[in-house]
């Protein structure tokens, strides 16, 4: 203690307060395994063939931006939502709508620049109208009433013909096409896919620590207190489903393209459920955490099959594997994959701090 | 009536806090009957009353936290009574809670950060505060003058009773407090910590008006100027604090009947 406060006293004071608040604010940036970690992220064409780079990363990283969106809201909010994956799939929905599709009498045949935006402003506002209902319940109310909003779009989009074009859904979805570049191909593909989690990845960093996120925190820990300090709430709650769903609808977008089509199995009950366990398998209480979910769902669905095949058991079993996995991270680690994977850390650093001496002292 | 002044003290204008006939049920149970109140601004006064008498009731109805069932309240002339709890704080009313309700998960900046936040604009803010923030400055202030600074980076959940007690008051001092209702400040402190507190409390600027409820009259009836007494949810007796003190009536219900 009495070494921290001298250290204070240098002359170059200011500049370490700037770097320490700095460091403060985007820890990663002094963590060597965040740095691997994106420079392969980065040169993963170089690496990945085709099949690696959409099957397995695109669509971790789709799944990973829609359950990050849970995360925020869970995590920094205390509110659990089972509709954010209907929120993505409904940005999906209005993206096939409103541009070009394989279903000329639905789709407005609108270009992709403007009916990407139409798409992310009317899930916004979906999900923003989802969660001004459900602020309005607390804790096992909140899952119900979202997974009713869910379950309902569901059913609607399986029944209406008209603009859902019911259970065959919408094909062919036509994809960006600019600066003569296909953005539909592997690795294009694959970067933008990269981009958008980026952005969403360091937008809920960043909005965890300004004024909006930390009000947000304020609401999850004692929400009485807060409006005895002058915030209102519920206002706070809708505005956090409103981020949270212009995050899902970013996913959702990038889902479409990714499939070019979307039907009533996109957002399947049992779809909107997997969000949930993405997230809490990763870890709801950082950012990162359902990025390592995603990957691990991903994983799991596609090599189980193959692997207990190899053990003489159905393949379609592997719903099973993901199912015990989230029994065995509810059990052992409420804080998911990051929990453990910090308490591991913890245990190194300590130990190695009792044998070798304080390193970081 | 006759006069502007009396015209106006009749309206509530030249008071603090005016209750008026507060009512509040709970079922059957009239936690508060019939409650008239008149506080002058800048004034301080000290509830006091036995378990049960009604005192935290009477801050939930002037913060909003419950609403009276009848009655009105007005607020430096406002009537406040239909408003929601932040709308009120906005106007100058802070509280501290009896059992401290703070944000555990927060560090103790990022606690009194919101409560200068909550005062002011920007709640909604997705901007990171910069390093001349005013608001920053406000909470280094703050932290600063509850004797916190040491603490500071630490998570509320893992600080001593004492010390939450003390953030408590900071997040109930954020901004530009017009009028403060302090529940049982004093409650689980250590005689050094109480004489911290009875600092605090008198080195406010005298504008700051306040109730205090205490069951310590060694910490109550130095800090104000005036008492309410309660009983049953009903005002028993106002008076100053020598008068409160010496009142048979008073010493029968409250000081004497199992109190040392």
């Amino acid at each position: 203690m009495s070494l921290l406060q001298s250290t204070q006293f240098r002359p170059d004071r200011s500049a370490n307060a700037t770097r320490r608040a700095l460091l403060r604010a985007w820890p990663e940036f002094q963590n060597p395994v965040a740095w691997l970690v994106a420079l392969i992220l980065v040169i993963m064409p170089l690496i990945a063939n085709g099949f690696f780079l959409i099957e397995i990363f695109a669509t971790t990283l789709i799944l990973g931006v829609i359950a990050l969106s849970l995360m925020f809201l869970a995590g920094y909010g205390g509110m659990v939502s089972l509709m954010q994956l209907t929120i993505a799939g409904f940005a999906g929905y209005m993206v096939a709508v409103f541009g070009v599709s394989g279903n000329a009498n639905i789709s407005l045949g609108w270009p992709w620049w403007l009916a990407t935006p139409m798409a992310l402003a009317l899930a916004t506002l979906f999900g923003t109208l989802g969660g001004a209902l459900a602020v309005r319940t607390e804790g096992i109310y909140t899952i119900m009433i979202t997974l009713a909003i869910g379950a309902a779009f569901y059913y609607f989009t399986n029944q209406n013909w008209a603009i859902f074009n019911g259970h065959t859904g919408i094909n062919t979805v036509a994809t960006p096409h600019f600066l003569g570049v296909d953005w539909r191909t592997d690795i294009a593909f694959y970067y933008v896919t990269l981009g958008v989690a980026a952005i969403c990845y360091f937008a809920v960093q960043y909005v965890s620590r300004a004024p909006f996120g930390l009000a947000l925190q304020g609401v999850r820990d004692n929400s009485r207190r807060m409006a005895a300090l002058g915030f209102n709430p519920n206002a706070h709650r809708i505005a956090a489903y409103a981020f949270a769903a212009f995050i899902a609808a970013l996913g959702g977008v990038l889902q479409v393209w990714n499939y070019r089509q979307i039907s009533p199995g996109s957002v399947s009950v049992g779809a909107c459920i997997d969000v949930l366990i993405i997230a809490v398998v990763g870890g709801i209480t950082r950012p990162i955490g359902p990025f390592i979910g995603a990957l691990i769902f991903v994983l799991l669905r596609t090599f189980a099959l193959d692997v207990l095949i190899k053990f003489g058991l159905d393949g379609n079993r592997f719903r099973l594997l993901i199912g015990l996995g989230f029994l065995a991270i509810v059990f052992w680690s409420s804080d998911g994959v990051i929990g453990l994977w910090e308490r591991w850390r913890r245990r190194n650093t300590s130990s190695t701090q009792r044998s070798g001496g304080g390193r970081h002292g | 009536m006759d006069s502007v002044a009396q015209r106006l003290s009749v309206v509530g204008a030249g008071a603090a806090l005016e209750l008026r006939g507060v009512t509040r049920l709970f079922g059957a149970l009239a936690a508060l009957t019939d409650v008239t109140i008149t506080v002058r601004p800048g004034e301080r006064r000290a509830v006091l009353g036995s378990n049960g008498a009604g005192k935290t009731t009477l801050f939930n109805c002037i913060t909003g936290d419950f609403p009276p069932s009848s009655g009105t309240i007005r607020f430096f002339g406002e009537d406040i009574t239909q408003f929601p709890p932040y709308e009120r704080i906005r106007r100058g009313l802070r509280r501290t809670y009896q059992i401290s309700a703070l944000f555990p998960g927060l560090t103790v900046q990022d606690n009194v950060y919101l409560a200068c936040r909550g005062v002011s604009r920007g709640r909604f803010s997705f901007l990171r505060p910069g390093q001349n923030d005013a608001l920053m400055h406000a909470t280094e202030t703050l932290v600063q003058a509850v004797h916190l600074s040491g603490v500071k980076d630490q998570r509320v959940a893992e600080l001593a009773h004492g010390q939450q007690r003390q953030l408590e008051i900071a997040l109930a001092l954020a901004g530009a407090p017009r009028f403060i209702l302090f529940d049982e400040p004093a409650a689980g402190l250590s005689p050094t910590e109480r004489r911290e507190l009875i600092e605090i409390l008198t080195s406010l600027p005298a504008h700051i008006g306040y109730i205090i409820i205490e069951h310590d009259m060694d910490v109550a009836l130095r800090v104000v100027e005036s008492v309410t007494m309660m009983h049953n949810g009903r005002i028993f007796k106002e008076g100053l604090p020598r008068e409160i003190e010496s009142d048979p009536e008073v010493q029968e219900l409250y000081l004497g009947g199992g109190h040392e």
